[in-house]
This record gives C-alpha cells, structure tokens and sequence, in this order.
C-alpha cells in the first residue's frame, strides 16, 4: 500500500524484478538485451522502488533518526544536561502540588520537553533512554520471533507428514492464546521465579529480558505460518529435487536451498513486526507489567501522565504524539518494504 | 453437517484442555509460591503449611491439575472439615484475595465485556466494511488514498493515548460527558450508553483501520475476478455488481477476522481500554489480579479469554458454510 501511485516500471524493471527467486546478479546484462536494459538484483530493484516512494523515504529517515537518537541515548542526554533519573527540585513549585513552573509543563532552556510533575525529572532524558528501551525490545524480539519463526515454518513445510502437523497445530495454539491477557499475566511470574534462581543479573534488565521473550513466544507463530506456506511450495521446485538427487543433506536444503529465496517475506514480517512489537512493549508498561520504574519508558510515561493531565497536558501529549510517529513511521517503512519486495501483492 | 460441528466442538475442547494444562503448569509449576503469597508478609511456617495445605499445594503437580480439571466439572470444596467453601461446578478455583469462586467474579465482570464488544463491533464494522469498499472502487483516487492514509494512521495510535485524550478533552477539561463506566443496560439504559461511548470510540479508532484496509484488499481482489467482468457486460447496475456479486465474496475473510477479533474482545481482550477509562470488565480484573498476585484468578481469566476464542473459531467455521456457497463443510 503506498500513498503514492507508483510510476510505470522502466523496461529494467519489469524485466527481471517480477519473481523475487531469479538469480541474478547486480550489474549483469541481461542476456540478450539492448544495451540500455541492465539487469539489477532483486534487492537493488526493491531499493530503487523504495526511492522513489517518498512517503517511504521519510519513513526511512524518521526511523533512522529514531534508532541513532536510541543509540546515542547517552551522550543525546547529555546535551540536555540531565540524566533520566536525576530530579531537579527547582523546576517543579511544591506550592501547587510539585507542578512544573512555567508554560507547557516547563519547557525551557534548561529542560527542553519540561519536566516530570511530582517528581522533577527531566522529560527530555526520560524520552531519550526510554525510545533506547523501546526500540531494543522491539528488534530483539522481532529478531528473535522471526529466527523461531522461520526455522520452525522452514521444517513444518519442508518435511511435512507428522513433522508439519505437529508444528501446525502448535502454531494454531499459540494463535488461539489471548496473547496480551497471557503475556500480562506471565511476566510478573517469570520475574519472581527467576530472580530467586538467577543471581546477578539486575531487576531490570532481568525485566527486559523477560519483555523480549514474552512478545517473541507470541509473534514467532505468524512468522511460520507465512514460511510454511512459502516452503510449501518451494520445496516442489526443480532446484530444491536436483540438491536433493545431488546427495545434499536436510540442513543444506533446508538453509542453503531455500532459505536464500525466502528473504523477501522474512524481510516483510520483520518490518512489520518492529512496530508491533514496540506497541506492545509500550502497552505492557502502560498497563504497569512492563519496564520496571522509575526506569523511564514511553509507556509508563503516559500512565504516569494521565494523573496530571488537567492541570499539565503537555506531558501527556508529548510522549504520546512521539509514540505515534514513532510507530507511524516503522508502519509507513514496512509497508513500503512489503510493496516493493512483493509488487504483486496489494496493487491489483 | 452434524458430525462436523461434533468434530470441530471436540477438537475445540482438545484445545482448550492443552490451554488449561500449559496455563496452569506455568503458574502452578515454576519456583513462585502462591501458599507465600496468599499468606501475607507476617507469616508463621505452620500457618504457611496450614495454607498450603488447604489450597492443595502439598500434593504432586499432577494431582493438582487433576483436582483443578474434577473442579471444572464437578466443583470442589476447599479448607478444612470445619470452615470449608464450596465452590460450584464449573469451577475455576477461589481468589486467593476476596475468598469468592473465581468463576463469580469472572461472570460478574462479563457483562461489562459483552457491551463493550458489541457497541463498539456494530459501529467498527459498518464504517470499516464501508471505507473499505469505498476506497475499493475508487482506488487510487483521494477517496482510497485518504481512507487508507487514515487507517495506517489509526493502527498506528496507541489505544491507551486516544483513550486519555478523550478523557482529558471531553470528561476534564470540557465536561461534555461524564467519566465512563458501566451501568447495567437493564438498571438505567440512558446511563449504560453515555458511560460506555468513550470506550467505544477508542476500540472503534483502534479496529476501524484494520477492517477498512482488510475489506478494501478483498474487494480489490474480487472485483478483478472474470465473474465482475460478466456481470458488468450483462449490463447490471454498478451497485448490484458492488454489493451483489462483488462484497458478498469479499466478505469472507473479514468474517473470519471478526469472528476471532469478536470472541477476543468479548473475552476480556480489551484489557487497555478497560484500564484506562476503569471498566470493571475482564480485562481489568487479569491486569488487577496480576498486580495482586491473585494466581486463581489469573488463571480463570486467561483461561475464560481462551475459551471464548476458540468457540469464536468454530462459530466462525460454521458461518462460512453458510454464507460462502462454495465452502463444503466435511
């Protein structure tokens, strides 16, 4: 789906970006063709479908801002001058009820997205370190699920038989779970049993840990289920049979043979899943399972805001309003991705 | 027929039992000790024996589930000879907190989920079936761009964030409506709608993309079929061939999403928005018991959610027989 109608494919193009398992390779002359036709990989083509859809383009970039800010959330932090955690008594006025001095909750100079009412913390570290905790358990659990996914839909659809009805029907349980209700209910559980068993690492990151593997115990089904299908009917292919009669074992098939030629979907799912699985991080820590405070996270910021709305709105809206471009974004990015790895789908 | 919906109801039953095996093996199994829990912070080791003595934790897992799966059909009696409770079939277990079979609790919160899902289900699926068509036949003009350029923007909104926006603007700051909550449609039918509009507007902003962006790739995809093509050329009307020939086959898959998305919602899913405006519903009660650590209810919650999805699943099935002629239910 784009915003924006897609100009024509140019005669390059069409030649050879239609089936996403032809090999070929970046620069190679397309055998036979004018001189002006050149043959790009199926990569390269699906990139230059993507330059050329601006919406996709800004997505890109406002993604890629959004990942460099979380990478250098410490040294960004510091420019603000404020740690996440550091209260600074001064900004917030104890008379009316440790609001923030000044308009729009204390914008300034000194805090440049104002400050935490009640508890003085500067609202622009907070949002920094907390978009660094969002983004991390988004990919990693996107990572995670999609490597799952794909090697339990590769095997369901290679070997089908017992193999394949077993892993369905797993894939059809972990669909039929009330997955938010689940993981609510799981991740104070998990913690307790395993910070008594479990000795050094910290409550916090411990917490993290148990986020990433809660969302991907979920999200992985889905993953397998688009891979299943896809191995499905790969595995009929003249190329998969000649490995096969050539003595190639399973693991070789199976990662060699037709993992190469899955990448356009497990690509997709990826790109879907980032936003998915930042929404529900955020979720859980607004509904106060997930990051543990007073670590900041967008979230919590906005459970922890509706108690001020009233008389301090902007901390309301500024997480919020952050959290949907955020999500937005990666929503327009993966989109993009999807229409130009697979130009057939969607564009009938 | 018949045998069928027996096979698709046994199968569903399978289901349901694994669910309950997995859900309680992970509560009930891993080194976190409901007995402690239940027990409070000033606790004596004899009383801590005594606790887990009555709830059944001494005995083998196995057991427990045993007993826990007996209750469901037969109801259970828990505590001692002398102060015993008796908890009725079918019974999910009692709350470590107020004492009451967690089935009570649960059926009482149900009501709360029902209207929701219905009040906000009519009105997500009408304008989401509607969009989506109409962004279907107009496609790639501004009707279709707007409508889909508006779904991606609402799957993209955090339901907890419109949800306090609506509060902040329209219950705090102007005082249009009163602060939500659920009255029974049968106590005071003017009071049942007034509190229950703003959680509906939310779950409608968050499901509304999705049945729009859904029904207009169904629709994009029927209507290039051969058949649109004839009816056309057999000179029927546009709207005959739109909703005739065209929506009634698009409208297959979007049964199929609504009728999981419908058994989620009714099942307590709509945890967030029942959080944010403190609708007593089921989605409440699992966010509170696991602040709590009320494990029972936990569990009966989780459990309840998971039933009403996989009947969701069968009915489903069934109805797709019934409005596609060409799916042969064996």
């Amino acid at each position: 789906m784009t915003m924006q109608p897609q100009p024509t494919g140019t005669a390059g193009e069409t030649s050879l970006s239609t089936d996403p398992a032809a090999e070929t390779s970046p620069g190679t002359p397309s055998p036979g063709g004018a001189p002006t036709i050149t043959g790009r990989s199926p990569g390269r083509a699906a990139w230059d479908r993507i330059k050329r859809d601006r919406v996709s383009m800004a997505a890109l970039v406002i993604s890629v801002l959004f990942i460099l800010v979380a990478i250098f959330a410490s040294f960004i932090a510091k420019l603000g001058g404020w740690g996440p955690i550091t209260t600074d008594g001064k900004a917030i006025n104890p008379d009316t009820g440790n609001y923030p001095y000044g308009t729009l909750g204390g914008i300034s100079a000194h805090h440049l997205l104002g400050v935490e009412p009640g508890t003085g913390y500067d609202l622009f570290a907070r949002i920094v370190y907390g978009l660094r905790t969002s983004l991390l358990v988004g990919f990693a659990s996107a990572v995670l699920s999609i490597v799952v996914g794909v090697i339990v839909g590769l095997a369901a659809g290679y070997f089908g038989g017992w193999i394949d009805s077993l892993l369905s029907r797993i894939m059809d349980l972990m669909l039929a779970f009330p997955q938010l209700l689940f993981i609510i209910a799981l991740t104070p559980v998990l913690q307790n049993s395993l910070q008594t068993n479990i000795h050094g690492g910290t409550n916090e990151n411990l917490r993290l840990l148990i986020l990433v593997l809660c969302i991907s115990a979920f999200a992985w089904a889905y993953t397998a289920r688009i891979v299943r299908g896809q191995a499905l009917s790969l595995r009929e292919r003249e190329f998969v049979d000649a490995a096969r009669i050539m003595g190639a074992g399973w693991t070789h098939i199976l990662f060699k043979q037709l993992l190469p030629n899955l990448w356009a979907p497990i690509l997709i799912s990826f790109a879907l899943a980032v936003p998915q699985n930042i929404t529900t991080e955020a979720a859980l820590s607004y509904l106060g399972v997930g990051v543990v405070p007073p670590n900041p996270d967008w979230g919590a910021l906005l459970t922890d805001a509706s108690q001020y709305a009233l008389q301090d709105p902007a901390y309301l809206f500024i997480p919020g309003i952050l959290l949907l471009v955020l999500v937005l974004s990666l929503n327009l990015l993966g989109d993009g991705v999807r229409d130009a790895l697979d130009p057939r789908a969607n564009r009938s | 027929m018949f045998r069928y919906l027996i096979r698709r109801l046994l199968a569903a039953a399978v289901i349901l039992v694994v669910i309950s095996m997995v859900t309680f093996f992970i509560f009930f199994a891993l080194p976190n000790d409901p007995a402690l829990l239940a027990c409070g912070k000033t606790c004596s080791p004899n009383r801590l024996l005594e606790i887990r003595h009555s709830l059944g934790l001494d005995k083998s897992l196995a057991m427990q589930y045993w007993e826990f799966f007996k209750g469901l059909f037969i109801g259970r009696n828990y505590g001692d000879q002398s102060v015993s409770i008796h908890c009725s079939a079918p019974c999910l277990g009692m709350s470590f907190q107020t004492d009451t079979p967690v089935m009570t609790t649960l059926l009482g919160a149900f009501p709360a989920d029902l209207s929701l899902a219905l009040g906000s289900a009519v009105i997500f699926l009408i304008l989401g079936v509607g969009l989506g068509v109409i962004a279907a036949i107009r496609k790639g003009r501004f009707a279709d761009k707007f409508a889909v350029g508006a779904a991606l923007f609402g799957v993209s909104l955090q339901s907890y964030f419109v949800g306090l926006i609506l509060m902040w603007a329209l219950v705090d700051k102007w005082n249009l409506l009163p602060s939500p909550n659920y009255t029974s449609l049968t106590d005071d039918p003017g009071q049942w709608f007034t509190g229950l509009i703003l959680p509906w507007v939310t779950l409608v902003v968050l499901y509304l993309a999705l049945y729009t962006r859904l029904t207009r790739s169904s629709m994009l995809e029927v209507m290039g079929e051969d058949y649109i093509r004839t009816a056309r050329a057999k000179g029927l009307s546009s709207r005959t061939v739109i909703f005739k020939h065209g929506l009634r086959a698009a409208i297959t898959p979007i049964v199929t999403i609504f009728g999981m998305d419908f058994g989620a919602l009714i099942g307590g899913s709509a945890v967030i928005t029942e959080s944010v405006f403190g609708i007593n519903g089921i989605g409440k009660l699992a966010v509170d018991s696991v602040t709590n650590s009320d494990e029972p209810v936990i569990l009966g919650t989780t459990l309840f959610a998971a039933a009403f999805i996989v009947l969701a699943n069968v009915v489903v099935d069934l109805v797709y027989g019934l409005i596609d002629p060409r799916v042969r239910l064996s």
